[in-house]
C-alpha cells in the first residue's frame, strides 16, 4: 500500500522504477483521498504516464483546467495557455493532482480571504493552515500530494509551510518565471516549490527554475545540487536578534528555534548573533504600501470584458464597477484602495515613494549582513497555527504574520523553511534566509538539519 | 496620524472602479485608515540620500528580437468572453 | 491691442516594426477583428510584457533626429485609467524618465528657421480600436461598443514640443516637416488617414510681449494639415475675441470630425485625471548602449530640413520645401546632375510629375532629365505621355524626343495660307489693326496640325503673311 502521508517524491519515484506501482496507482492513491481539509478547489483525473503527480496553486494559470486565485471575479475562468511554471513540470511528465486553495490572489495569511471558503490544517482541521499558499501546503502534509507549487509575495510558501510541518522554498526574485501566474505584485511574487523534504524541494526548484524569454525579469540561475552529508564545518550562521526577539513571538516557537540553533552549532556551524533593525521595524509597513500599489494596478485588468465575472449596467464604467464589487472579496478592495490612495497624487511621494526608499534601506542592511554570514536564521511565522475565524476581522493582526518572512522577500532574497519541532502539538517553522541565488547554501543547510533534527512530518492525529 | 475620510474613500473607490455600499464606506473607512496610520511609520525613517528600490534585481536592457510569433485562434481569443459580437468583444457603450 | 499665440504640439507616430511593443504579435494594418492578438496584448491573467528591441532603436533614432538627448537609463511607467480599449486598464508608457529628452527641430521658412524645442520623445504602446454601435437591444435604446484588439500594443513614439509655436502656419510646417523625417528614417508611413499619424494641438494667446501663459485649449482630430492651419487659425481668432469682450477662456478639449473642417468641434470640459504612474515592474530599465546610440547616429542621413535649407540657394524657398516635403529633391538633384535645368527640373515635377502618381524611386532620372530638357522642342501631348512613362522599368526618352515640332515654312505655310484664306473676316480686321486677332490665328493652325507645329515659327509666319508689306522677304 501506498502511504501517501510519508511517501516523498523520491520515494515515489523509486517505486515507479522499480516497477513496484503502475503511474496509475500512485495517481489513484492520492487523487482517491478524500479531501477533508479543502485544499483542493479543483482536481483533476489522471492524464496517463508515469511522472509524480503534483498540486499546483490556484493562482498558476493552468491550461484547460480552471484557474480562479480564489476569486468569484475569476469564477469559471479557463485558461487558454500554460504558465511556465506548469508548462515545465507538464515537460518533466509531472501529472496535476489539481489546483490548491488559496487567499483570494493570495492577498492573506489563512486561506480564510478564499472566496470559496478556507482550508484546514492537517495538525488540526480547527485552525488555519497559513496562506496565501494554505491549499498547497495542506495538501502535502495531508497526503493529498507529494508535493506543491506555492507562489510566495511577502510570505505565502515559507508561512504555510511552517504551520503545516513542511518544507518550502520562495527562491531568489527573478529565479522562477511569472508567466501564466496571476499577478498580486509584480516586483515581489515568486513562485516556489513546497514538499515534505528538502531534497524534494531541491529537486522541484530545478524543475521549474531558470530565465524564461516571456518573463524577462527573469535571469539565468546556477545549477541546482541536490543536498548531501551531515555536516555544517564551516557554515556561517547570522541570529539577527530583532528576527528572533521580536515581541508576539510564541515562548514555543522561539524554543524550538533556538534548539534548532544549538544543534547547527554542534554539527560545525559558526553561529553568531547579528542585526537586521530596520527591515523588521519598517519591513510590515513598506510591504503594505508597496505591494497593494502594485495589486491596485495588476487587479485593474478584471474589468468584465474579456473573461471572468461580469455583472451588466448601462454604461461601461457602470458595468465595470458592479463587476468588481461583486466579484473583489473584501481583502483585495482593501489593498487596492490602499494601493489606488497610496500612489494617487499628492500621496505618492510620502506613501510609495518613501517604500521603496525603505526597500533600499532593508536591501542594504541585508547585503551588509550577508558580509558576515552564509544565511542568517528566525522563526517563519511568530506563532504556530492560530484558529480559524481568530483574525479575520483584524487585517492588521493578520498582517503582523508576515513579519518575519517580509523583509527577505522585500529584499528579493531566497528563504527556506523547514520544521524545527513542535509546540502545542503544532509545528514551529524555522526560516533560512540567505544572500541572492544562494539556494543550494540553503538546501544544503536545511538537508543537514532535517536529518538531524528528525522531524515527523505526518501530523500527530494521522499517523 | 493620517486618518481617511468618507470622501476620500469615495474618491479612491471611484478610481479603482468599486462600486462599495453604505455599509462598506463605513467599514473600510475605519479599516483602511488603521492601515494608513500603521504604514505611515515609514515615514520615520530619514531617507533624504536614500535611492527607491523599484526592483529587487538590478538588471537592465531585457528586450525581445522584433521577430512575429503566432498569434491565438479566435476561439481561443474568446473562450472566456462574457459577451461577443461577431469577431469582436461586446461591452456596454462607453 | 495685439495678442501673440502660443501653439504647441503632441504628436503620436506608429513604428512600422513587425511585431508590437510588447508582444510578438504581428503588428500591422488590416488584419481580420482580434486575429493580431495573445494573452498579452488581450491581457489575460498572468501575462507578461516583452519591449521589442528594434522599437527601442527606432524611438532612439528618433530622438536623435530631433537633436534629443538619449537618456543614460529610461524606465517604462504604467499609466492607469480605464477605458474598454485598454485591457490591463494601464498603458506602459514612460514618465520622468523618457528615452528622449530637450531636442529641438528647425523649421525653414522664407525668412530664416524657426527653432522648436521637443520636450520628450517617449515610447509608449498603443490602445486598440472601440467600435461603437447600435446595440442588438441587449439594453433597449443604448448602444453598445466593440472592441477589435489588433491595433492594442502598436508601438507609438510620443513627441511633445515645447509651446514654440507662435503661428498656425509654422505649426502646419513643422508637421509636415516631422512628417518627412519620420518617413525617411523608415520608422513609419506616417499617414494620417490611417491614423499612424496623430497629433493634438494645445492653443493659447497672451499680449503681445508678455510672457505668460493663458488658459489653453486642446483641439484634436484634426487629420490633416491643412485642417490642422484652419482649426488653428479658427480657434486663435475665437479666444481673442473673447479676451477683447472682456470674457475668459475656458480650459477645454475641441474634438474636430475628421475630414470635415466646416462643422464645428465638440467641446468637452477637461476633468482632472489622476493617472497614478508608477514604474512597470513586469520591465526592467533600458540603459541605451553607446555604441549602439553611435550606430544608430551613423544610420541617419541629411535630414529634410537641412536639404531645404541647401536647395533653396538654387532655387526659391517655396520649390525647396515643396520637393522636400514632397519627397522629390532626391530625383530633383539626379534630373539636375544629369544635366537637366534646376528650375525647369522643379516645375516638372512638383506640377506634372506628381500628378502622375509615379514613385520617385521608380525613374530613370537621366532618361527624364533628356525630356525635361527638350520639353520645349516636343509637342505637348507627347511630353505628356512621356511623363506618365518614366516609371516604367525600361524607359527610354528617345521614341519621344524623335517627335520634335514642326518648325519647318515649308511644310507649315500651306496650312497656314488655307486658315487665312477661309476666314477673309478675320484676316482684314487684323490688318486693319486688331493685333489681338493673331492669336486667333495661330491657336487655329495649331489645332490643325495637331499641336504638332512649333507656336513661335507659327507665330512669325502668319503674321508675315498678314502684312505682307511690312514683310522684308
Ligand atoms: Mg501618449
Ligand atoms: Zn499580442
Amino acid at each position: 500500500m501506498i502511504d501517501t502521508l510519508r511517501l516523498t517524491a523520491e520515494g515515489a519515484k523509486k517505486l515507479l522504477d522499480a516497477r513496484e506501482v503502475s503511474g496509475a496507482e500512485l495517481f489513484a492513491a492520492y487523487r482517491g483521498r478524500e479531501d477533508d481539509l479543502h485544499a483542493f478547489l479543483h482536481r483533476c483525473d489522471d492524464p496517463g504516464g508515469e511522472g509524480i503527480p503534483i498540486a499546483i496553486k490556484d493562482v498558476i494559470g493552468t491550461k484547460g483546467v480552471p484557474t480562479t486565485a480564489g476569486s468569484r471575479i475569476l469564477e469559471n475562468y479557463v485558461p487558454v495557455y500554460d504558465a511556465t511554471v506548469a508548462a515545465r513540470c507538464k515537460a518533466h511528465g509531472l501529472r496535476l493532482l489539481g489546483k490548491t486553495n488559496t487567499d483570494e490572489f493570495a492577498m492573506g495569511s489563512s486561506t480564510e480571504n478564499s472566496a470559496y471558503g478556507p482550508s484546514h490544517n492537517p495538525w488540526d482541521p480547527t485552525r488555519v493552515p497559513g496562506g496565501s499558499g494554505g491549499g498547497s501546503a495542506a495538501a502535502v502534509s495531508g497526503g493529498l500530494a507529494p508535493w506543491a507549487l506555492g507562489s510566495d509575495t511577502g510570505g505565502s510558501i515559507k508561512q504555510p509551510s511552517a504551520l503545516c510541518g513542511n518544507v518550502g522554498l520562495r527562491p531568489t526574485y527573478g529565479t522562477v518565471s511569472r508567466y501564466g501566474v496571476v499577478a498580486f505584485a509584480s516586483s515581489l511574487d515568486q513562485v516556489g516549490p513546497v514538499a515534505k523534504n528538502v531534497r524534494d524541494c531541491a529537486f522541484l526548484y530545478s524543475v521549474i527554475a531558470g530565465s524564461d524569454e516571456n518573463d524577462r525579469t527573469t535571469v539565468e540561475v546556477p545549477a541546482t545540487e541536490l543536498p548531501t552529508g551531515d555536516s555544517l564545518r564551516g557554515v556561517r550562521i547570522g541570529v539577527p536578534k530583532e528576527m528572533n526577539e521580536a515581541e508576539g513571538i510564541e515562548p514555543g516557537v522561539t524554543a524550538a528555534v533556538r534548539a534548532a540553533v544549538e544543534l547547527a552549532e554542534s554539527l560545525g556551524g559558526e553561529v553568531g548573533e547579528c542585526s537586521l533593525p530596520r527591515s523588521v521595524e519598517y519591513g510590515v509597513a513598506s510591504y503594505y504600501l508597496v505591494a497593494p500599489a502594485e495589486a491596485s494596478s495588476n487587479l485593474a485588468r478584471y474589468d468584465g470584458a474579456r473573461y471572468g465575472l461580469r455583472v451588466d449596467g448601462d454604461d461601461f464604467r457602470e458595468m465595470v464597477m458592479r463587476t468588481r464589487d461583486a466579484g473583489f472579496g473584501d481583502e483585495p478592495k482593501r489593498r487596492i484602495m490602499i494601493g489606488t490612495y497610496a500612489l494617487s497624487s499628492g500621496y505618492y511621494e510620502a506613501y510609495y515613494g518613501t517604500a521603496q526608499k525603505v526597500r533600499t534601506v532593508i536591501k542594504r542592511e541585508h547585503e551588509a549582513v550577508f558580509a558576515d554570514f552564509d544565511l542568517i536564521v528566525s522563526p517563519t511565522s511568530p506563532t504556530v497555527a492560530f484558529e480559524l475565524g481568530a483574525k479575520v476581522d483584524n487585517p492588521l493582526a493578520m498582517y503582523l504574520n508576515d513579519l518575519l518572512t517580509i523583509p527577505s522577500c522585500m529584499a528579493g532574497l531566497p528563504g527556506l523553511n523547514i520544521p524545527c519541532g513542535l509546540s502545542e502539538g503544532l509545528p514551529v517553522g524555522l526560516q533560512l534566509i540567505g544572500p541572492q541565488f544562494s539556494e543550494n547554501t540553503l538546501f544544503q543547510t536545511g538537508h543537514v538539519l532535517e536529518q538531524a533534527l528528525g522531524f515527523d512530518v505526518v501530523p500527530g492525529r494521522l499517523r | 496620524m493620517a486618518r481617511i475620510t468618507r470622501e476620500e474613500v469615495l474618491h479612491v473607490a471611484r478610481l479603482a472602479r468599486l462600486e462599495l455600499t453604505e455599509e462598506e464606506v463605513g467599514r473600510f473607512q475605519e479599516q483602511l485608515s488603521d492601515i494608513l496610520e500603521a504604514v505611515s511609520k515609514v515615514s520615520e525613517l530619514d531617507l533624504s540620500d536614500v535611492p527607491p528600490t523599484a526592483h529587487p534585481l538590478e538588471i537592465a536592457n531585457a528586450w525581445a528580437e522584433d521577430e512575429p510569433r503566432p498569434c491565438l485562434p479566435l476561439d481561443e481569443v474568446f473562450a472566456n468572453a462574457p459577451d461577443r459580437e461577431d469577431d469582436y468583444f461586446k461591452v456596454p457603450p462607453a | 491691442m495685439t495678442w501673440q499665440p502660443v501653439i504647441g504640439l503632441e504628436i503620436h507616430v506608429q513604428l512600422k516594426t513587425e511585431t508590437k511593443m510588447f508582444c510578438r504579435c504581428r503588428n500591422g494594418f488590416g488584419g481580420d477583428p482580434n486575429t493580431q492578438t495573445c494573452p498579452v496584448c488581450l491581457a489575460f491573467p498572468g501575462a507578461l510584457p516583452v519591449a521589442n528591441r528594434r522599437a527601442i532603436e527606432e524611438c532612439i533614432k528618433l530622438g536623435l533626429a530631433l537633436d534629443c538627448t538619449i537618456a543614460e537609463r529610461a524606465v517604462f511607467h504604467r499609466k492607469n485609467y480605464f477605458y474598454p480599449d485598454l485591457p490591463k486598464a494601464y498603458q506602459i508608457s514612460q514618465y520622468d524618465e523618457p528615452l528622449c529628452s530637450n531636442g529641438k527641430l528647425a523649421v525653414p521658412s522664407a525668412d530664416g528657421d524657426v527653432t522648436i524645442g521637443i520636450t520628450r520623445a517617449h515610447l509608449e504602446e498603443d490602445a486598440a480600436k472601440n467600435v461603437h454601435v447600435a446595440a442588438s437591444g441587449r439594453l433597449h435604446g443604448a448602444t453598445a461598443t466593440l472592441v477589435d484588439f489588433n491595433r492594442g500594443g502598436t508601438p507609438l513614439v510620443e513627441i511633445v514640443t515645447e509651446p514654440d509655436l507662435h503661428d498656425a502656419e509654422t505649426a502646419k510646417r513643422f508637421l509636415q516637416l516631422l512628417r518627412q523625417t519620420v518617413v525617411e528614417l523608415d520608422l513609419s508611413d506616417a499617414e494620417l488617414e490611417k491614423g499612424s499619424m496623430r497629433f493634438d494641438v494645445n492653443v493659447s494667446v497672451r499680449p503681445a510681449g508678455s510672457s505668460e501663459l493663458r488658459t489653453r485649449t486642446e483641439l484634436k482630430n484634426m487629420n490633416s494639415f491643412n485642417f490642422a492651419a484652419k482649426g488653428i487659425e479658427r480657434e486663435i481668432a475665437r479666444q481673442i475675441e473673447i479676451y477683447e469682450s472682456g470674457g475668459e477662456v475656458q480650459q477645454e478639449t475641441l474634438h474636430f470630425v475628421p475630414g470635415d473642417e466646416e462643422s464645428p468641434p465638440s467641446r468637452s470640459k477637461e476633468e482632472a485625471q489622476d493617472y497614478r504612474y508608477f514604474p512597470e515592474p513586469d520591465l526592467v530599465p533600458v540603459h541605451p548602449p553607446a555604441e549602439l546610440v553611435e550606430r544608430l547616429r551613423a544610420e541617419i542621413g541629411e535630414l529634410p530640413g537641412a536639404r531645404i535649407r541647401r536647395i533653396a540657394d538654387t532655387l526659391s524657398f517655396y520649390d525647396a520645401d515643396v520637393l522636400v516635403t514632397g519627397g522629390l529633391d532626391r530625383l530633383w538633384s539626379a534630373l539636375v546632375g544629369a544635366g537637366a535645368d534646376p528650375k525647369e527640373a522643379a516645375n516638372v515635377l512638383a506640377n506634372q510629375f506628381v500628378a502622375t502618381g509615379i514613385s520617385p524611386d521608380a525613374v530613370n532620372a537621366p532618361e527624364l532629365a533628356r525630356l525635361v530638357s527638350a520639353r520645349a522642342e516636343i509637342p505637348r501631348p507627347t511630353f505628356d505621355e512621356a511623363l506618365a512613362k518614366v516609371g516604367d522599368p525600361n524607359f527610354s526618352a528617345d521614341p519621344y524626343l524623335e517627335q520634335r515640332l514642326v518648325a519647318d515654312a515649308g511644310e507649315l505655310d500651306p496650312v497656314i495660307d488655307r486658315i487665312i484664306e477661309a476666314n477673309p473676316g478675320q484676316a482684314e480686321q487684323f490688318r486693319s489693326g486688331k493685333e489681338g486677332l493673331l492669336g486667333f490665328f495661330v491657336g487655329q493652325v495649331m489645332k490643325e496640325t495637331g499641336g504638332q507645329a512649333d507656336p513661335r515659327v507659327v507665330n512669325e509666319r502668319v503674321r508675315a503673311k498678314l502684312q505682307p508689306e511690312s514683310d522684308s522677304s
